[in-house]
């Protein structure tokens, strides 16, 4: 009797989690409405109407309506709208920036600034093969373009040809100031295995630019924490973590590479004040989410929910931009360690930095399959990087091969 | 600030940074030579193409939507172009509401298009915010009989063609059978009904009280001819109801049900009709009838094949209520002599069923809600 009256119990609570459920998937999900009041503010702009970035905008997309095939102004106005789609994160900004330079987007061979900037917005859709041709086209024109010789070092970092990004970063380096040809070759031997020299010179670099951007500052602070961290100096990775976060500008790369920093320390309580305004990014909130269910709190099942719609959405769409995140989410947050692999080696054929290599291995391991992270084993080997955590993962992976 | 750091910033994996990118989500169904569509467009999407936000604060209100539902309705069905095989088929927005998706608020519109003939070949010209932004990606979901089709539409395909399979007269037969077996099924108030008949057909009054009959085949042919009784008087007057002859308030109707389904399971408790029970059966199977029509018509009529639809789905009800009457028939018999079923399920279950139909009543004829179905 007993028994059986804890399994009515037992029934009734399962129903009324399902129901509670249901009705969550209902909310999620709501019908179309017609708003109560007048004064209901369904939707906040961005950037303001008052704004001077916005203002700026506005005149040059009038200009470029008076006269579609202005160039400078077309070339201004698409690198307005690309800074936008940095700092804002939403791809809308990239489509912009494609419309004002309709003219000569489908040109075999557009004048020298549209080329570069083609290559730029080609390569935030991971066109990088389209990318890279306009880019070569660039520098055959104008073997003096600095910024087209960088934009080539970093897709080639993108796509793990170090040599080519060698080639790329010390051209870079007769034709620019200190900062940046040390931080083209820094990045590249802070990847490949030569973590402390690159930080000493990079340090030493920035020890003599201290006047530098604060865009440059939070660049080269995040890649001195990570190669601080590769060489297991989570201290010194930290110091130079929170000096990017003081910086006056937000970047998000330095969020992730922060909470990812703070996950990865055992720390998340100290992620969710760091990401809490930043929901309307997929990458924070995927790292605010796994903060969250780290510490069981309540708002980890609604991120949760809103990153899986997301990425619902995207795949309708057809897009792939995401599937490094993707992978994340179906490994940690749905426990879905197949579908992780599979997204992270289908990265693994579009982008091969650190980071693409960590989700792969991880995945790989907790499918108990090292074969499917051959690739990614195979890239350590090579490039020689020496991120402990990532070396751990390895040979755990390969131990699982004997 | 020089414009090469952006490079040196390594900015090249920023697009998985992005939140998401500009989509609308673009529904239409297709009901002979009628299409009827919802088209969900993100509000920020809206503003950038004809500005919404009129006292330029930044924040787009309710009002500042509706103001504009006549030029955003212009704009985005000026851009979508909907053709059968050669003819145009016009569109005009019917409703507009407003939809909460991940990443922010839309603007969603209703419209419906009407084509010359029975849509066969859809072609569809999809060029929202083409000009504005290249990426912008409408995502299709297409509606035909029972399938579904989806697509993607964007510059690069900006015109595309639907064949919609003539959906054959068997396939339309078997769906509406379909129909029917799943609303029985669901309907518990019908099986309710049957159940309070059925439940004494195993039984004989004698001297005031229930006993056993001694053999199956009265019990059988009791069972025929209330179910037979029943399903003729509803096949009448859902005939009746759905080709538009007669036609009764719904809520009328649903407390009429109510009220025979109390009847019936009252009758066994305190006998008042007994023998000629397919007579009852017959009289509320009448009723009966106009709640099936009710259904029949929330599920749509096509036109032109009315006939296949009326009787798929009468055959789909009998199908669902043969397979509850051959369950029940077998163990009811079985059981006819034990004190279980006599007292338990007879009286206890007949008073159950007035029980339960009792507070229906009640919620459909005062309109209000004790229990949810």
């Amino acid at each position: 009797m007993r028994t059986f009256r804890i399994f009515i119990i037992g029934t009734v609570t399962d129903l009324l989690r399902a129901l509670m459920l249901a009705s969550l998937a209902v909310a999620a999900y709501a019908a179309p409405y017609v708003p109560a009041e007048d004064a209901t503010v369904l939707e906040r702009l961005p950037v303001r109407p008052g704004d001077p970035v916005a203002r700026e905008l506005r005149q040059l997309r009038a200009e470029l309506t008076a006269n579609p095939r202005r160039r400078d102004t077309a070339v201004r106005l698409a690198e307005r709208y690309f800074e936008l789609a940095s700092s804002e994160g939403d791809p809308r900004y990239v489509g912009y920036a494609q419309a004002a330079l309709k003219p000569w987007w489908d040109l075999p061979a557009p004048p020298l600034d549209v080329l570069v900037m083609r290559a730029i917005l080609k390569q935030y859709s991971h066109d990088f093969s389209g990318a890279m041709q306009d880019l070569e086209g660039a520098t055959r024109e104008d073997p003096q373009n600095a910024r087209a010789w960088s934009w080539r070092g970093a897709i080639h970092m993108v796509q793990a040809d170090y040599e080519r990004a060698r080639e790329d970063c010390l051209t870079l380096a007769k034709l620019e100031s200190e900062l940046y040809a040390a931080g083209c070759i820094a990045y590249l031997d802070g990847t490949t295995g030569k973590a402390a020299a690159a930080y000493r010179a990079l340090s030493a670099a920035l020890a003599k630019n201290a006047d530098a951007a604060p865009e440059v500052k939070v660049w080269v602070l995040t890649r001195l924490a990570e190669m601080a961290l590769r060489q297991g100096d989570a201290k010194q990775a930290e110091e130079h973590f929170r000096a990017a976060y003081f910086e006056p500008i937000n970047d998000q790369f330095l969020l992730a590479a922060y909470a990812d920093f703070l996950l990865d320390q055992g720390r998340p309580e100290e992620v969710v004040p760091l990401l809490v305004d930043w929901v309307k990014s997929d990458i924070l909130l995927l790292r605010l989410a796994l903060a969250e269910r780290a510490l069981k709190a309540p708002k980890a099942r609604e991120h949760t929910e809103a990153l899986r719609s997301r990425f619902d959405a995207a795949a309708l769409r057809g897009d792939k931009l995401h599937q490094q995140e993707e992978a994340r989410f179906n490994l940690y947050l749905l426990g879905n360690k197949e579908k992780a692999l599979a997204l992270a080696r289908e990265n693994w054929k579009l982008q091969r930095e650190p980071r693409d290599a960590r989700i792969l291995l991880e995945a790989a391991l907790a499918m108990k399959d090292p074969a499917a992270a051959q690739e990614a084993l195979d890239w350590l080997e090579r490039s020689g990087h020496e991120d402990p955590a990532l070396r751990r993962t390895a040979e755990k992976l390969k131990a699982l091969k004997r | 600030m020089k414009a090469l750091p952006a490079a040196l910033l390594l900015l090249v994996a920023s697009s998985a940074l992005a939140h998401k990118p500009s989509d609308s989500y673009l529904a239409i169904r297709v009901e002979g030579s009628n299409l009827s569509g919802q088209w969900d467009i993100a509000l920020r999407d809206l503003d950038f193409a004809i500005g919404l936000d009129d006292s330029g604060d930044g924040d787009i209100t309710w009002g500042e939507v509706k103001a504009h539902h006549a030029d955003a309705a212009a704009y985005a069905l000026a851009r979508l172009k909907l053709r059968s095989g050669t003819a145009d088929c016009p569109a005009s927005a019917t409703e507009f509401l407003v939809d909460d998706h991940s990443d922010g608020a839309y603007s969603v519109m209703r419209f419906e298009a009407r084509c010359p003939d029975d849509v066969t070949t859809l072609e569809i010209s999809y060029s929202l915010f083409a000009d504005l932004d290249p990426q912008h990606r409408g995502l299709l979901r297409l509606e035909h009989g029972t399938g579904t089709r989806t697509a993607i539409f964007g510059p690069e395909r900006a015109t595309q063609s639907f064949e919609l399979a003539k959906i054959s007269a068997l396939t339309q037969f078997v769906d509406y059978g379909r129909e029917g077996v799943w609303h029985i099924w669901i309907g518990f108030d019908h099986i309710l009904f049957l159940l309070s008949l059925l439940l004494p057909a195993v039984l004989v009054l004698e001297g005031g009280r229930w006993q056993a009959v001694a053999r199956f085949p009265p019990a059988f042919w009791e069972v025929f001819k209330i179910v037979t009784s029943f399903t003729v008087a509803h096949s009448i007057t859902l005939s009746l109801a759905a080709l538009g002859v007669i036609s009764l308030p719904s809520r009328l109707v649903e407390s009429a049900i109510a009220t025979s389904v109390v009847l019936a399971a009252l009758n066994n408790v305190f006998p008042v009709v007994h023998g000629r029970r397919w007579m009852v059966a017959f009289a509320f199977g009448l009723i009966h009838g106009f709640g099936f029509a009710s259904v029949l018509r929330d599920l749509g009529l096509p036109q032109g094949a009315l006939l296949i639809a009326l009787v798929g789905f009468n055959l789909g009800v009998e199908i669902g209520q043969l397979a509850i009457v051959s369950a029940f028939l077998p163990v009811a018999y079985g059981l006819r002599a034990s004190w279980f079923y006599r007292r338990l399920v007879f009286v206890g279950g007949s008073t159950a069923i007035a029980g339960i139909a009792g507070i229906w009543l009640i919620e459909r004829a005062f309109n209000m809600k004790i229990i949810t179905p």
